[in-house]
């Protein structure tokens, strides 16, 4: 069973931008998925129309089969939102929000006291149940607001770029909370702006640009596409006496003590290391400059428009 | 949206009353001063140079008026600003995402609306039995039926006002320039009866004069309209501001794009 499916999705906002331009799109049930695209591309409004804050143009949307025209009740018990702007009420308690948000989902109070000491333990934010969610700091806002979107227990999460503005400490527990959930059975959707946020996570993206679906396929699939990497080597400055040569490689000294060595994925880099050692060189580390997948999501963004300003111009 | 899930309707409705009686000193303690002041101005020192109205000691008689203008701002403002702060913080997103119907959430803010107004009604009333030594209640029933259909009507006035206001000016603007005039001249402070022909038939025309004269019914026994033509107005009013307000949040105007 599909945890989401789209078909010919359109938004026309009042003034006439478009939005969405007609989008498919299919999520499995257990995935973890990214959606990408860059600041205005139609990501927010995808999420929108999915939870019922955006009324769509045209198309339609089903979660797990139910069907966001005939079966609105059923599909909205199954989705659990993190939007991506601080949307509670800043005077109420951590406890009243979350048990709040259950009670509009037709969860009892009491069942949903139980549940709220069980998701804010998990998130970190007990201690703060009585503390009005103004007075607390950004990293525990976005935790809050995961904790409000599980307690009715939704199959599908949807997550609006949910570590924005979150310390790199606080948004590795997050991932492996994240994780966790995922592995419980939770369908994820995740829109990020740090592409490395879906490469560590997800295993299906798709890529959004000017409210077309440019990209839908598997994180590997997507990596496997790309054929050169550029790698930094930090060098023994000691072991450097001559002038460093590396043939059959595209490659930069940025410094005495570093190369930048751009490997195509067929050569791998045994050759690299053996023409160093010849050299008594001696290599520190290695580490991989470039996000991959950023460099990829760049590309593809660039290509999708080049595309679409051709077709234009027919 | 089909269903009646009647826990979000308590969860909502708990909500604002939880709200209301967290600031309290915003909500409660000013109607009980302005109407100790209103008791004391025109009921104690004006209104012994008065005499009679209605048959009824001055006092007495603006009692209930008074009891009916507190019902009147307090189910207005409690929803408007309620609304409008839920709008403006983006709360409100926590019911459209739910499966919470349309009528549940006018219920919800609505049920909010008329437990503060009968809680301000409370009070105040309580407030002039520091003033009137004699208080019968003629009706209980139409007192009772009246102050609940009133806050219901002024709590979905109120929320059809925070439909439409884009700014926090925009759900002052009503109460001031509408709300308070019409509170004034509908019959709170003297009876309709005094006013010369002409001014008697537009001041049928205001709908407050139905609400406070069947107020003023069930505490007084007095009126100067017909009770039935008075509570049909009052109904007939529910029934459009409800259906006004249905459709307005159920084509999401003001709150989806």
């Amino acid at each position: 069973m599909k945890a989401l499916s789209i078909r010919g999705l359109r938004k026309v906002y009042k003034g006439g931008v478009e939005a969405l331009k007609g989008i498919d799109l299919d999520v499995n049930q257990g995935d973890f998925f990214a959606l990408l695209g860059p600041n205005g591309a139609g990501k927010s409004t995808t999420i929108g129309i999915i939870s019922s804050l955006v009324n769509k143009t045209a198309g339609s949307v089903s979660v797990f089969g139910y069907d966001l025209d005939t079966q609105l009740v059923e599909l909205k018990r199954h989705i659990g939102l993190v939007p991506q702007e601080f949307n509670f009420n800043q005077f109420e308690t951590v406890q009243q929000i979350v048990v709040n948000q259950a009670g509009y989902y037709g969860v009892p109070r009491d069942v949903a006291k139980q549940r709220s000491q069980q998701y804010l333990t998990q998130l970190g934010l007990w201690d703060k149940r009585n503390s009005p969610a103004r007075a607390l700091s950004g990293g525990m806002k976005r935790r809050l607001m995961i904790a409000r979107a599980l307690l009715h227990e939704p199959k599908l999460l949807i997550l609006d770029e949910p570590t924005a503005g979150v310390d790199i400490e606080l948004r590795r527990s997050m991932w492996d909370y994240l994780e966790q959930i995922n592995k419980q059975g939770i369908t994820i959707i995740l829109t990020t702006h740090y592409l490395e946020e879906a490469e560590s996570l997800c295993r299906n993206i798709a890529i959004i640009d000017q409210g077309r679906i440019i990209e839908n396929t598997s994180i590997k699939r997507l990596l496997a596409t790309l054929n050169m990497e550029t790698f930094v080597l930090d060098l023994d400055p000691n072991s450097v006496n001559a002038e460093i040569t590396l043939q059959d490689f595209q490659w930069r000294q940025v410094d005495e003590h570093s190369l930048e060595v751009d490997v195509q994925k067929s050569k791998g880099l045994n050759s690299v290391f053996a023409q160093l050692s010849k050299q008594n060189i001696q290599v520190l580390s290695m580490r991989n400059k470039a996000n991959r997948l950023e460099e990829l999501f760049v590309n593809l963004v660039e290509q999708g428009r080049q595309s679409g300003t051709k077709a234009g111009a027919k | 949206m089909s269903g009646f899930n009647s826990i979000a309707l308590k969860t909502i409705w708990i909500k604002e009353c939880t709200r209301f009686l967290r600031i309290w000193v915003q909500t409660l303690v000013p109607p009980a001063i302005t109407m100790t002041l209103y008791f004391i101005i025109f009921g104690s020192i004006v209104g012994e140079r008065i005499g009679e109205m209605g048959g009824r000691p001055y006092m007495e008689f603006i009692v209930p008026g008074l009891i009916m203008m507190s019902v009147i701002t307090n189910s207005y403002s409690n929803v408007a600003s309620s609304f409008f702060s839920a709008k403006f913080q983006r709360n409100i997103e926590e019911m459209l995402v739910a499966p919470v119907s349309t009528a549940v959430i006018i219920a919800g803010y609505v049920g909010g609306g008329v437990a503060r107004a009968l809680l301000v009604a409370l009070i105040v009333t309580l407030v002039s039995f520091l003033f009137v030594d004699n208080v019968q209640l003629h009706h209980g029933i139409i007192l009772v039926f009246t102050v609940i259909l009133t806050s219901t009507l002024f709590s979905l006035a109120g929320l059809i006002n925070a439909v439409y206001a884009k700014t926090f000016d925009d759900i002052s603007m009503v109460p001031t320039f509408v709300l308070t005039p019409l509170t004034y001249l509908g019959g709170v402070f003297f009876s309709i009866n005094l006013l010369p022909g002409m001014w008697q038939t537009i001041a049928q025309a205001n709908p407050i004069v139905y609400m406070v004269n069947a107020f003023r019914y069930g505490f007084l026994g007095i009126s100067d309209v017909h009770l039935g033509v008075a509570m049909g107005v009052i109904v007939l009013f529910n029934l459009a501001f409800f259906v006004i307000a249905y459709q307005l949040l159920q084509r999401g105007v003001g709150i989806r794009s």
